[in-house]
Formats: C-alpha cells, structure tokens, sequence
C-alpha cells in the first residue's frame, strides 16, 4: 500500500512538479543565451493544460489501440522509473536486488513507446523520426550501460541501489575518483541522447521533419507526451545524482547540495543543447561507438584497476 | 472563463500558412520570434505541425491552386482553432484584387478571427494584433465598447 502512494505523490505528482520546473529553467536559460525575454515561470504548466482542452485528432487508417496506447506505456515508464529511484533514495534498506537492472530496461520504455507511437502515425515523417529513435537507442545504450558499470564496480559488484547509495556515504561520492568522474561524463552524454536534445535530436529535428514522431499527436495524448518528457528531464538527472553523486538527502545544508546537483546539471544539458548544431545518424554512431564507448571502456578498466 | 481557457489564451502556439505571398509577410512573422520582439515572452511558440497548432497565420493572396490545400490545414487543425489574417494580400487580395488567379478573399473561405493590416505589416503590428484577440477572447464585452 505505501508503494502506491511514493507512486503517486512522489513517482508521479512530485516528478511531474519538479520535471515542468525544469523544463521553465531549460526554456528560460535558452532564451537568455539568445538575449531574449523567455516565457513565464508557469509555461510549462498552461502549455500541457491548454492541450487537455484541445481535440484530440486519430489519423485515419492508423492503429487506434496501439496510436492511443503508446504515450500511456510511456509515462507509465517513466512513473516507475522515478518511484524507485525515489523509494531509494528516502530509504536505501528498502529496496530489492536488481532494481539498478529494472530502472535500466524501464528508462528504455519512453523511447519505445514514441517508436511505437512514431510507427502507429502512419505518417511517412513520424515512421522517419522513429527509426532514427531505434538507431540512437543503438548508440547510446552501450556507453550508457559502460558507465553505469563503473557505479557497480565501486559499489562492490552489487547491483542493488541500495548498495550503490550506501557506498557513497562510507567512502564519498563516486564522481570524485578518476574512474567516477569519466563515467559521469559520459552518462552525461547519453543523458542528452537519451533526451532526444540537441545535438541528438534527430527524431525531432522540427526544421527538416517538423516533430518527427510526435507529428500526428494532437490534444491529450500530446500533453502526456510532454509531460513524460519533462518528467524524464527530472529523471534522468535524478538516477545520475543517485548513482554518482550520492544521492538527495533533505536535511539542511545536504538538500542545498543536492538542489545545487540538479539545476546544475539541467544547465549543462541547455549549455550542450544550445551550443551544438544537430548530428547526422551517421556522425551519432560513429561518435557514441567510437570515442564514447572507448572512454567507457577505459573508466571501467580505471575501477577494476582500482577495486 | 475556466482555468483550461486561461491556459489555452497563454500558450497560442502557431502554425505558419503561406498561401502564394510575396515572402515579405513571413520575414516579418519570423522577426517576431527574435530577440528584439521575441513573441515567446506570451507563450507563443511556431509549431512545424498543424496537430500541434492553436493558431492558423496565413499570408498571401489566396491563389486558386491554394484554396483546396488551405481547407485541408484547416480541417486538420484541433478544436478550438483561431485564424490570423496577416497583410494585405491576405485581406483583401491587395494588389491582385482583380486577378484571374484570386478568387476570392480568405474570409469567405475561413472565419477570421484577426485582420492585421499592412504590407507588410510591422512585427510591431502583428504583437499588438495578436495581444488583441487575447484580450478580446478574454473578455468579449469590451469588443462593443471599442
């Protein structure tokens, strides 16, 4: 029972707070880079409300269940990733053996529920954008899975969370060693993959396929869209706070820190984003199989030489 | 007024019709989104697809090949759905009223909800129409006043 409500309060409301907050300081950011004004603080917010008022339009002859179903997989996903990280992060002893495993395969849901959505479109531009979504998946996912890696070598060979926290607060933070802080930076890198943010943001280049897989979504289903991907804004730098920098602990000073992490961190996903032009496909493979996995690669070697 | 058509008249996000203009009229549209107007200060976003879009900005004078393609963007866009006439092409054919290839003005095609005049007409112009049909969808008694 008190599973459903970290579900609910924290899983869901709190994540979908935090996520639009983020979401306003990624826009505004943005704006400031460009010596613009920016939208208002609560943008995010009338953005995803005016889309529950508006229609919501299914293309003719697209798959009706899976069209409807897919944004619905992905929030899904999302919601169950944020739950254990936040169970996790409340009370390290709580947890279960192989929940890094779940989290890793629940972060690949909303990535598969936009294909499945991009595909169900029946629209030429969305199934483009899709496929472009699986060949970054391809590339990402490596490193990704690399990095994290290194988190487990540090914590023991223990793939428990829980373990990974606890870690940390005997022996300080995991970005603090060399091995930590290369992993870090190359989950940073897969964070912004993993985003579909620029220079990754091929299955959305809005100027060459005008939203690519999200083309055909108008009304509710566009919102929970939105949302999930404001919500994977929080997420993701949420599971990076927690595996390598030990975690958001409220109390005093720590809570500072840990505020500090976040917003840190969501200003060099903007910084990367407004600094960078878009990758081809091509150039996206080669840079996450060559030199991404490489540093990977070396950062595990570092914490096995280490442990 | 409830708290959803509050949302809806502070995020307009806007989809970009040219329907045989002149491309004055569109430069001035994208001078909008710069740092000198920067029309996202009232939520205003420009949208590559017309699911996405609130807001329908067409230039031009409408030509015969365009009349069949407007009614079909059109009829895509979801519910509720605003036009915006910009230049004077779009409002009254302006220099080819009396051509073989202009039918007909758009406002007998699509409700207008905005005409905002001027050839083109200034980014100026086109802010002040815009916060214009804000203000009127927000409350619909001042239109007499006015």
């Amino acid at each position: 029972m008190i599973y459903i409500l970290y579900m609910f309060v924290f899983g869901f409301l709190l994540t979908a707070v935090i996520g639009l907050f983020a979401s306003w300081i990624d826009r505004k950011l943005t704006a400031r880079f460009q010596y613009r004004q920016g939208p208002p603080l609560l943008q995010p917010l009338y953005d995803i409300l005016k889309l529950l008022k508006k229609e919501t339009l299914i293309p003719f002859g697209a798959p009706k269940l899976t069209f409807l179903a897919a944004p619905l997989f992905g929030l899904i996903g999302v919601t169950v990733v944020s739950t254990v990280l936040w169970v996790n992060n409340i009370n390290p002893q709580r947890t279960f053996m192989g929940d890094l495993i779940v989290v890793i395969y629940f972060l690949m849901v909303p990535s598969l529920s936009i294909i499945l959505g991009g595909f169900a479109s029946g629209n030429p531009l969305a199934s483009l954008g899709a496929s472009r979504e699986l060949k970054l998946i391809l590339g990402y996912e490596l490193p990704f899975i690399l990095a994290i890696l290194v988190a487990v070598i540090h914590a023991d060979f223990s793939i428990r969370l829980g373990d990974i926290l606890e870690a940390q607060a005997r022996n300080g933070a995991i970005a603090v060693s060399w091995s930590g802080g290369l992993a870090l930076l190359i989950a940073v890198i897969c964070m912004q993959g993993k985003l579909a943010l620029v220079p990754f943001d091929i299955p959305e280049a809005e100027t060459e396929i005008a939203h690519g897989v999200l083309i055909e979504y108008s009304g509710v289903l566009l919102a929970m869209y939105k949302l999930m991907k404001n919500m994977l804004l929080f997420v993701l730098p949420f599971f990076i706070i927690i595996i390598y920098m030990g975690g958001l602990r409220v109390s005093g000073l720590h809570l500072l820190y840990g505020i500090l992490e976040y917003v840190g961190l969501v200003a060099v996903i903007t910084v990367i984003r407004n600094t960078n032009p878009r990758l081809r496909v091509d150039q996206i493979m080669k840079f996450f199989w060559g030199p991404v996995t490489i540093l990977a690669i070396v950062a595990v070697l570092l914490a096995l030489g280490s442990y | 007024m409830g708290i959803l058509d509050t949302a809806f008249l502070k995020s307009l996000w806007v989809f970009h019709l040219s329907t045989g203009s002149c491309n004055n009229c569109d430069i001035e549209i994208l001078d909008c989104l710069t740092p000198r107007y920067d029309i996202e200060r009232f939520g205003m976003q420009l949208v590559g697809s017309i699911k996405h879009a609130d807001v329908l900005l067409v230039t031009g004078s409408v030509n015969r090949k365009c009349i069949p393609r407007i009614k079909r963007v059109y009829e895509q866009m979801p519910e509720p759905r605003l036009v915006v006439a910009i230049g004077e092409c779009a409002l009254s054919r302006g220099a080819f009223m009396h051509s073989y290839n202009c039918p007909v003005p758009l406002d007998h095609l699509l409700p207008v909800d905005v005409y905002i005049p001027g050839c083109p007409p200034k980014p100026e112009a086109i802010i002040s129409g815009l916060v214009k049909l804000i203000e009127q969808k927000q409350s619909p008694v001042d239109e007499v006043k006015e």
